[in-house]
């Protein structure tokens, strides 16, 4: 394999794993608070068709963004007054959300657009388009720097840039900020937080806020950024490798962009690898896109290192009578 | 404070907030359909007729119902045990292939021979894939949610895999198994009453009616559903009552897997007729929703799965009658019904005990003097 090769499949790597990693981040913020988040997938695929819808209609990428962004915020709101105010089962929540959503976008695309669930293609100005860092044509021509620049940091989407932008912002908010501090506290001893007179309520609502928006910038990237309106589906469980990426990088942020990196290199692979051979033996393209969940698997059982998740996950907080 | 309350009447908890509740998932839905420009009374009558109002309807009604009843006793017997299977699906995906090598090597003898075997061997690798995600959270301590939904995905790249490369004749382009003959079919009810018109519902049903009897006396009826119900209520009882959790979960996840497997026997012996990709279409996630409705009990069960029966069927009927509703608003249906039913129980529960109250004064009187000793003590 030559230098282009091998920077093609880490410019896909790259292209593949910002979705993951938005909504890695995204459950980050729920599950440090406390609040399991099986519902990652159902807010994508409802800002995904939100941004594809109104990126299509009013042809502006960043209206389409705004309303993905909403769309995903008031699924998450949803969820979170099932899950903290109503003290719900956050699971069943989870699952009824994404099932509301996979029904919702079919449904209303069909209905809306009649182009068998997919809205229209978006045109000019309706999607995002690559951003050419400076200098990266002039240093194109420069052997091996020149190239991984020009390839592989330079010409992605904004929106992969705020992606990667996000995992410092994270790691500086949980690690360095007071608001991390009590978020994090949330998830292992709301009584604590409860007792030191912060309102758990708003705490996790807060934190179901922060899903709800960075949810809404992953689906938005499956319509306007990465494809040219929504498909039916478009989604296709990146929800949940996000959510076993989350569990591999024990919900920490920086370790969550290299499990992305790493399951959107095993989709790069996935994708170059169909009909190619190893040793004789031809690899199952399935074997590969089934990675990432026997990994997880392997990984909850403690094989490689224990993933130990917030103390208090599952359990809505109940003030004591 | 909250005032003081009285749990609300049993009749009113396994029928009347359920009732409740599926009438605002049936609401928030008109609205939906409303919204897009159709009108939602025509579209439920739609949805009867479509589902009750002729034999065919009926037929694929209970033909739905038949995978559902499998499904949501899966979640149930799980639930019952304290567990969340959220991995019927896979489950009843994989099963598929425990049932196909039996009927197609089977297919030329009887179906009286077949499908007995068929049965046991889905039961086996669907009980296999739920007892694997069971090992795990007993003996390794992984939350078995997250487990049944990487299985889940882990069987459908599985699936895809077998169908393509292993069970795939040669002579077929189409990814499906090779078709299976008469021997190893089951045999449709519609052979023995034309009510039923063309309608695939099957023998299957029977089996489905069989499990519902089965997890009644297994739940409520055996020292191991007893055990089963401690260890769903206080783990921490049931392990000082000297009951086993480790191998109350395994055994629980074993069982749950096997009747959902049972999803592939209507299915790929009764219907298709061979192995096609995706043949559980999703009925692994009605049966959450089968099991909240029905309240984990076999009677609720088999009424809320021919309710989803229904709507599917009705859903079917409607997209032709109206075509501006898609039979997805089916599923946006199923998915409100979780939402009501499951997550967000608490939305009128409060409310509904207070409104017992005030019609009953003796009920208050004691609740308030129930609270009240709380509060001094």
């Amino acid at each position: 394999m030559d230098l282009a090769a091998i920077l093609s499949i880490l410019d896909a790597t790259i292209r593949l794993s910002t979705p993951l990693l938005l909504a890695c981040l995204a459950g980050l913020y729920s599950e440090r608070a406390g609040l399991f988040d099986i519902g990652l997938e159902g807010k994508m695929l409802a800002a995904a068709f939100a941004a594809g819808a109104v990126a299509a209609i009013t042809g502006s990428a960043w209206i389409g963004l705004a309303a993905g962004m909403a769309v995903s915020l008031s699924t998450a709101l949803l969820q979170g007054v099932a899950a903290i105010t109503l003290k719900g089962n956050q699971l069943i929540a989870g699952v009824a959300i994404n099932m509301l959503a996979a029904g919702m976008t079919t449904f209303l695309g069909q209905t809306w657009f009649s182009q068998g669930g997919r809205t229209p293609p978006l045109g000019e100005g309706g999607r995002f388009v690559p951003i050419t860092l400076p200098f990266a044509n002039e240093l194109a021509g420069i052997p091996i720097i020149g190239p991984i620049y020009y390839e592989l940091i330079s010409g992605h989407y904004i929106l992969v840039y705020i992606a990667f932008l996000m995992v410092a912002v994270t790691a500086y908010v949980l690690y360095r900020t007071r608001f991390g501090l009590r978020l994090r506290a949330v998830g292992e001893s709301p009584k604590a937080v409860d007792t030191a007179g912060i309102s758990v309520v708003k705490l996790r609502y807060q934190a179901v806020i922060i899903t709800g928006l960075l949810c809404g910038i992953a689906g938005a990237y499956f319509s306007i950024a990465q494809g040219s309106g929504f498909g039916n589906n478009m989604t296709a469980g990146k929800g949940y490798i996000a959510l076993a990426a989350l569990i591999f990088a024990k919900w920490k942020p920086v370790p969550a962009m290299f499990t992305c990196l790493l399951f959107g290199f095993l989709d790069a692979l996935q994708i170059r690898l169909q009909g190619a051979r190893l040793g004789g033996v031809e690899i199952p393209v399935q074997a590969i896109q089934a990675l990432p969940y026997v990994l997880t698997v392997i990984l909850l059982a403690g094989f490689i290192g224990k993933a130990v998740g917030p103390k208090a996950g599952g359990v809505a907080y109940t003030k004591e009578r | 404070m909250m005032s003081a309350r009285r749990p609300i009447p049993r009749w009113a908890d396994v029928a009347l907030l359920p009732a409740i509740n599926l009438l605002l998932a049936l609401i928030v839905s008109g609205l939906v359909v409303l919204f897009v420009g159709e009108n939602p009374f025509h579209a439920i009558q739609v949805i009867i007729y479509g589902a009750f109002g002729y034999g065919e309807g009926v037929g694929y009604t209970l033909y739905y119902a038949t995978n559902f009843i499998f499904t949501g006793l899966a979640v149930a017997v799980a639930a019952h045990a304290g567990l969340f299977n959220i991995g019927g699906d896979g489950q009843a995906y994989v099963a598929g292939l425990g049932a196909v090598v039996v009927a197609l090597a089977l297919d030329q003898t009887h179906w009286l021979l077949a499908m007995p075997l068929a049965v046991i061997a889905a039961g086996a690798v669907g009980g296999f894939w739920a007892f694997v995600p069971g090992w795990l959270q007993a003996k390794r301590g992984s939350h078995v949610v997250i487990t049944t939904i990487m299985f889940n995905f882990i069987a459908a790249a599985l699936m895809v895999y077998m169908v393509n490369r292993v069970l795939k004749p040669a002579s077929t382009m189409a990814p499906e198994s090779a078709t299976i003959a008469v021997g190893g079919r089951v045999p449709q009810l519609r052979e023995f009453m034309g009510f039923f018109g063309y309608s695939p519902v099957n023998l299957s049903i029977v089996i489905a009616i069989a499990a519902l009897i089965g997890v009644y006396i297994l739940v409520w009826h055996t020292k191991f559903g007893y055990a089963m119900r401690v260890l769903g209520q206080n783990p921490t009882a049931s392990r000082y009552a000297g009951i086993s959790n480790s191998r109350m979960i395994m055994i629980t996840m074993t069982i749950s897997g096997a009747l959902a497997g049972m999803v592939a026997i209507n299915e790929v012996m009764g219907v298709q007729n061979r192995l096609v990709l995706d043949f559980v279409a999703g009925a692994g996630f009605v049966g959450i929703a089968v099991a909240l409705m029905g309240r984990n009990h076999p009677i609720g069960i088999a009424l809320a799965a021919v309710l989803f029966g229904a709507l599917y069927q009705g859903g079917q009927e409607l997209q032709f009658v109206i075509p501006g509703i898609t039979r997805e608003m089916i599923v946006v249906i199923q998915a409100l019904v979780i939402l009501f039913t499951g997550a967000m129980e608490g939305l009128f529960r409060p409310s509904l005990e207070r409104a017992f109250m005030l019609f009953s004064p003796e009920q208050k009187a004691a609740a308030v003097a129930a609270s009240t000793t709380k509060t001094e003590s």
